[in-house]
């Protein structure tokens, strides 16, 4: 136990060490991408919470990256700006003077979000399974039309431009680092267990004395708590956001790292994270010619999405619970595992 | 002393009337049987007292408390703790968390300081941890207490399902079918094994039971079902010899 809390410090140490590394040498279109694989972190240990730790089945994160992005925007602009960017209709009086300190931004975000949250989740959570999904993609979406068509508040299908760039290595990556901590502290506590038999059998862990609403709903408020956040810090890293933005596909991308990392399991959608986020940009060489010096190979728009999903099918057919399924890197397996490596080699020697 | 009674429980599943008019009562300390042939609404009646069903008609009462349709959870807390037929456990987590998950709603921390460990959730926490381990220990659990609970033998699981109802500080149990899929020798081994923690924990049992021979010993009385109507009730004894329910079993057997 001790020595874990010590490696744990260790690590996080080191890991700070190592965004003061990146944050120094990558240039801004690599930082940048870094980032956004923070940012899904984030969002995925959202979705995570409530699809593999709970086994709610929702599809709605997209709606609830949308309002923390639109609180996020709307809270840190300057008066002037918001002048600017809803020249169609003006912007309501009542938002158009607010301007926050970007932390307070994000956690009203959070919070926001969080209360939209609680709102939908009031009537939908008592639905099980496919109804849920559904559910929830329709409120998901309803929140989309809603942001089309409130002018004064969101400026409509124009969107927000000009979100100041408050964004960077160590908002995204502090606030990952958070959320990581936070998951671990709370799946680990009485609260994640129950999470985890609601998952594995409502009937049995109603019987068991879980009040099932509550539990439910608390699970999805966080997750679409962090939604909130994470749209808020995705809307100041690119600076202008819309309705069509946050359409399903957005959630999808979210599902789908979770899936590949495993639902329920936090590290591997730390991992699944950042390699999809990393691994959609770099495939970016497949859509654009490639010359090899002796051949030139013309390059096909959509090519790298085409791979990508064949390497998703390869994943999910080999691994069908996701790389991870359930299970967790701890400091027990990876000692585990070097000793069984040492063994190895010691008994190659002997023999 | 009474402590539990239902009051004509009805069950209506559109036209089939699953179980009609059951009148249960049961003493304190004691262990009684509720037996039938397939689909005769034993399961049924125990869903309505545990909240998983309302009854169409009729009330339950746990000592002079009135608790027809209360939640499950709720049921639960008053003290009414059950085992399901199919076995239900949580698969995926290990023998200690299915335990440890049945203390929860007695754990009286929010989730901000379990999240946090502040000190009070951490010495809540080993409290229940003691106290769970000391129950795996009681039921011969205590050495598989981490493995996955899928992965533990079918009469260990049996034996768990218990275990996690037991945990939930119940003073009536309700077992579903706990002999299902096990030999003589086992169904016997059972039989003292629930009437030892009828004494340990203090409990009162109702036991669902499809063979009327496996619940003889342990039984002070029988309630016998029969298309959802009790054709008779009383001691064991009493129940081997009589032609209603040798005429029910001879149906099906
Ligand atoms: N949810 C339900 N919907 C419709 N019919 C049901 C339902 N549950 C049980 N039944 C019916 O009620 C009758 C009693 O079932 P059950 O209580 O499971 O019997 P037992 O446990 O005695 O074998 C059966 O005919 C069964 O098909
Ligand atoms: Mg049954």
């Amino acid at each position: 136990m001790k020595r874990n809390n010590l490696l744990n410090i260790i690590a996080i140490i080191v890991f700070i060490a190592i965004l003061f590394i990146l944050n120094m040498t990558l240039d801004a279109y690599k930082l940048r991408i870094f980032n956004l694989a923070g940012i899904y972190v984030i969002l995925g240990l959202g979705l995570n919470l409530v699809n593999g730790f709970t086994g709610l089945f929702s599809l709605g994160h997209a709606g609830f990256m949308a309002i923390g992005a639109y609180t996020g925007a709307l809270l840190t602009m300057s008066p002037e700006m918001k002048e600017m960017t809803f020249f169609l209709e003006p912007i309501t009086p009542i938002l158009a003077n607010i301007q926050v300190p970007f932390p307070v931004a994000l956690i009203a975000a959070g919070v926001i979000a969080g209360a939209f949250g609680a709102l939908i989740g009031a009537p939908v959570l008592r639905l099980k399974d496919d109804y849920l999904a559904i559910a929830t993609l329709g409120f998901s979406e309803i929140i989309r039309i809603i942001l089309t068509n409130t002018q004064n508040i969101t400026n409509g299908a124009l969107g927000i431009k000009g979100i100041p760039g408050y964004t960077n290595i160590w908002w995204v990556w502090g606030i990952a680092l958070i959320t990581v901590i936070f998951m671990v502290l709370l799946i680990k506590s009485s609260y994640g267990k129950v999470f985890k038999a609601i998952r594995e059998d409502e009937i049995a862990a109603e019987a068991m004395g879980v009040n099932l609403f509550k539990h439910k709903m608390m699970s999805f408020v966080i997750g679409c708590a962090l939604a909130g956040i994470g749209g808020a810090l995705l809307g100041s890293l690119i600076g202008a956001i819309n309705p069509l933005l946050f359409r399903f596909l957005f959630t999808f991308n979210v599902l789908l790292i979770v899936v590949l990392g495993g639902m329920g399991s936090i590290t591997g959608t730390v991992l699944s994270a950042v390699v999809v986020t990393v691994m959609i940009e770099y495939l970016r060489v497949l859509d654009i010619d490639m010359n090899l010096g002796f051949i030139r190979i013309p390059g096909i728009p959509g090519l790298r999405m085409v791979v990508f999903s064949l390497i998703l099918l390869m994943v999910i057919l080999f691994y069908q619970r996701g790389i991870m399924g359930t299970n967790e890197i701890t400091w027990e397996k990876i000692f585990g595992l070097k000793n069984r490596i040492s063994n190895l080699i010691t008994r190659r020697k002997a023999s | 002393m009474t402590i539990f009674r239902t009051e004509n429980i009805t069950k209506k599943f559109g036209g089939l009337v699953a179980v009609s008019n059951l009148n249960i009562n049961i003493e304190k300390g004691q262990i009684i049987g509720l037996i039938g042939p397939n689909g005769a609404g034993k399961t049924t009646a125990f869903n309505m007292i545990t909240g998983v069903y309302k009854p169409t008609e009729g009330n339950v009462f746990f000592g002079d408390e009135k608790i027809t349709g209360l939640k499950p959870h709720k049921i639960t807390k008053v003290g009414i703790a059950r085992t399901f037929q199919n076995i239900r456990l949580f698969n995926e987590l290990s023998v200690l968390d299915n335990v440890l998950i049945a203390n929860h709603m007695r754990l009286k921390s929010n989730v901000f300081s379990s999240v946090l460990r502040t000190p009070d959730y951490v010495k809540k926490e080993k409290v229940i941890k003691e106290k769970s381990i000391n129950l795996l220990k009681e039921l011969g659990l205590e050495d598989v207490k981490e493995e996955k609970s899928f992965s533990l033998p079918y009469g260990k699981q049996r034996r768990l399902e218990i275990a996690r109802a037991l945990a939930t500080d119940p003073q009536l149990l309700l077992l579903d079918e706990p002999a299902a899929g096990m030999n003589p020798q086992e169904s016997h081994e059972l039989m003292v094994f629930i009437h030892d923690i009828r004494d340990k924990f203090d409990l009162t049992i109702l036991l669902i039971e499809h063979h009327m021979k496996v619940i003889m010993g342990v039984c002070e009385s029988i309630y016998v079902l029969d298309y959802g109507v009790t054709i008779a009730k009383g001691t064991p004894n009493e129940m081997q010899n009589n032609s209603k329910v040798i005429e029910a079993y001879l149906g099906v057997e």
